[in-house]
Order: C-alpha cells, then structure tokens, then sequence
C-alpha cells in the first residue's frame, strides 16, 4: 500500500443491515483504497450484493455509515452519488428498448452533455471494451451474452465514474467468454486505475483479478487477505474454500497479480 | 338486402348517430385512461393500495350498466344532461382494464432493469418516463384496446337514458319489431369496435419496444 495514502475511497463503519428479522450485515467494518480492486468472496447469502447496493444507497444501513472519498453517502444527493460510480449487475439491466449507444451514453445525455460529445464518447467506449462500432445501433436483444456484458461495463464507464460497483458480472458467462472477459478487465483496469468493489462466490475468478479479498459468511466479514495469503491462509473458512476449488489455484493468483 | 337499402336510405342519420357514438366513446375512454394510467402506476409502486384500487374497480364493473345509468341520473349537475351521464358511466367501466393493465405492464419490467437504472443515477420521474412506461406501453395499450371495444358495446345502451349514439336505432327497432331498423344501429356499432380494435392494436404494435 501506499504510505502517504490519502482516506480509503469506500469506508464501512460498523455498518449493520437489517430487514423484518434477518440480519443480513452485522458490525461491518472494510476500507476500499484507491485504485485498487477489492473482491467480496462468499456464498449466496453472505451479504456481499447487500454491501455493494449500500455503497451506492439502493439500500441505506440499519446503523452505522458508509464513506464514500471520506463523506458519509448519507449526506448530500442520493441522484449525484449515483451518477459518480459505475454499476454492473449479472443481468446486465441493458434497457432492452435502447440500442446500444443509447444505454452506453444514457448517463451522460442527462448529465445533459451536448450530442456529439456523448457520440464521441459511446464511440470510445465501445473500444475500450473491446466491441466493434457497428455495434452501436444494434439492440441488446440481437448482442451474446459476453457483448451484452461488454456493454453493462460500458454503460457503467460512461461518466467516467472513479469508483466501479460489479456484482457478479461475470457469473452467468460461459467458461470461455468468461475467462476473455476476466483477462480483459484485468488489462483495463491496468489503464483505468478505477475504485473496483467486485462481487463473486468463484474463488478462481476473486484469485485472479482481486488485489484484496475479503471473505464474508452469514453478513460477517471473516477476513480481508492479497490473493497470496488466501491460498496459505490458515483460516478454517478460507482454506475450506481452497479445498473446494482444488488443483490450478496457484497459477490463477500468479496471473491476476502479474 | 333491405338493411342495408335502409342505412342508406337513412345516412345522415346513421352517420350522425355514429358521430355521438364516437363522442361517447372518446370522451370516456380518454377521461378512463386520464385517471386509470396514473392510478395504475401508483398502484405499482405502492402495492399497498393495489388490492382496494382493483377491488373497487372490479366492483364497479359487476353493477349491471343499465342499473348504472339509472343510479346516476338524480345525481345533480351530470342528471341534467344524459350524455354526461353516459360519459361517467362509460368511464366508470373502462377504468378497470386501464388499470390492471397498467399495474401489470408495469410490475412486468424486468427489476433488474429498474435497479440498473436507479443504480445509475436515474431520478424516479426518468426510470418511469425512459424506463418503465416504454416498457409497458404495448401492455398498457391492450388494456386500453379492450376498454375502446367494450365501450362502443356498452355505449348502445346509453340510448336508453337518452343519450343518444346507435343504441337509438337499436331501441326502436326493438319498440317496433323492425329487424332491419336493429341492424342499422348495430351493424355499424360492431364496425366500430372492429374499427377500434384495429386502431389500437396497430397503435400497440407500432410502439412495442425492440
């Protein structure tokens, strides 16, 4: 870590996250710093999407505060927080009736940028994804799976947004377009240097693009460790999961710390 | 066929009485889609109000209509004149499938969409008007659709009250066992729902998304 680091981008502070009777965060504590991509492992249920949508107020904390660049996301406009970081979610949420410069460049038009700026921008995004621009005016119907999340990535990108919230991005990708993806996002983000809060229960997956993992169960955070630690982490719970994952293990993290 | 020498024989009248009938029919349908569209989007946001909104809905469509029509007549300011009687009550009936339709075009969205977008920053005046309701409107105008051709039905029995439109032909026929005086008004009242129907499902299909 840096040693003149400035506050962490994303802060919890003793955040609990309640609803009827289930508690789905208790006395969760985590620092998200700058530019680096922090991994929520855990099952179904462990409260990582709850964590993420804390961030960007879709849900507000029982008690306890999130800070966002050092203030709580409690103060100031929910619209604006918003605007400010990027959100990807496993069913993409592409607005199917848009084509896809319009999803990509919807932010920035109300935002209320002039026309060909926001062109200018789709354009450059869709490189930066990796997706040709005749693609702009195709529909989210007509795309595959992996180019449809090319584009959630894209839209998330598109008011150049500092801090990335992705849930699952990934998750409902076949093997290989999955694998393209993840060597992809690793490469971008070597360029982009974005705030990556990234949501996974694949071990493989948080080895390799993870410079943090932080390990939930049941809405506790078990431990927060670098890829490296992880694999010899004494913890029951982490080296459970590196059971359950087995052989290969070693060279994912090798990879994703290259 | 001599029906048809006798809508001819009578056009004028005919075209006239099918002109109130429109007028009857527009104004209901539009008065039921100015309250029932916004009804149905408040009862999609608020499941809270959901059930009575559609019960009494539902509950207003079981009272028979000419009871309808007949309950309403004291009442001051509409008794006065049967048209706007008829307007009321034909609103009254077409408020239903604008409702359910809108709640379900609405509750029909994929959530993930609706999270994606307010996740992005949209406000909830711009997730319903870029989001929601281009999402919905094919649904929302099937509702409206079936509102339109029940209410030209509907519409002929305002006659009864004097509200003129093609239940005047209807009921004469009747009073004066004239098959082909019947057929006059209802002829061209099921032209006009086929009209309708035709009309509006064009309407649907030219703005279904994708």
């Amino acid at each position: 870590m840096n040693p003149v680091a400035a506050s962490p981008v994303i802060e919890f502070c003793d955040v609990c996250y309640r609803v009827a009777d289930t508690q789905v965060l208790s006395g969760f504590d985590l620092q998200i710093e700058q530019g680096e991509t922090l991994v929520l492992l855990g099952r179904s249920g462990s409260g990582k999407t709850t964590s993420l949508k804390l961030v960007n107020r879709l849900l507000s904390p029982t008690s306890g505060e999130i800070r966002v660049k050092g203030v709580s996301n409690a103060e100031g406009d929910v619209i604006r927080l918003r605007r400010s970081i990027g959100y990807v979610i496993q069913d993409v949420g592409l607005f199917p009736h848009f084509t896809v410069e319009r999803n990509i460049g919807l932010v920035p038009k109300i935002e209320g940028w002039p026309e060909d700026r926001v062109r200018a921008r789709v354009q450059e995004l869709l490189r930066t994804v990796g997706l040709a621009p005749e693609m702009a005016p195709r529909y989210p119907h007509q795309l595959s799976g992996g180019q449809r999340q090319r584009v959630g990535v894209a839209r998330a990108l598109a008011a150049d947004p500092e801090i990335l919230l992705m849930d699952e991005p990934f998750g409902a990708l076949d093997p290989l377009t999955r694998d393209g993806l993840q060597r992809e996002f690793l490469a971008l983000q070597q360029r982009l240097h974005k705030t990556v809060a990234f949501v996974t229960h694949d071990l493989r997956e948080a080895l390799r693009l993870g410079t943090r993992i932080a390990l939930m169960e049941a809405g506790r955070l078990i431990t927060v460790l670098t890829p490296q630690e992880f694999l010899r982490s004494a913890d029951p719970l982490a080296s459970a999961y590196v059971r359950a994952f087995g052989e290969g293990l070693e060279s994912a993290a090798n990879r994703g710390a290259s | 066929m001599n029906v048809f020498r006798f809508i001819l024989q009578n056009h004028r009248q005919v075209l006239e009485l099918t002109l109130e009938h429109l007028r009857l029919v527009g104004f209901s349908t539009l008065f039921a889609m100015l309250i029932g569209i916004p009804l149905g989007i408040v009862i999609a946001h608020r499941p809270r109000f959901n059930r009575p909104v559609l019960a009494s809905a539902n509950i207003i469509q079981t009272i028979p209509s000419l009871a309808l029509f007949g309950f309403l007549l004291p009442v001051p300011w509409l008794g006065e004149r049967a048209d706007r009687l008829a307007i009321l009550a034909l609103t009254l009936y077409a408020l239903l499938p604008i409702i359910r339709n809108t709640y379900t075009g609405i509750r029909g969205v994929d959530p993930a969409v609706v999270e994606a977008g307010r996740g992005m920053g949209l406000t909830e005046s711009q997730l319903l008007w870029k989001v929601e309701m281009p999402l919905a409107v094919s649904v929302i105008l099937s509702g409206v659709r079936v509102a339109v051709v029940i209410s030209v039905g509907l519409a002929t029995i305002a006659a009864a009250i004097g509200a003129g439109g093609l239940g005047e032909f209807i009921f004469r026929g009747l009073a004066m066992v004239d098959d082909r005086v019947i057929l006059a008004g209802a002829i061209p009242a099921a032209l006009l729902a086929l009209a309708a129907d035709f009309g509006v499902g064009w309407l649907e299909r030219r703005l279904q998304p994708r």
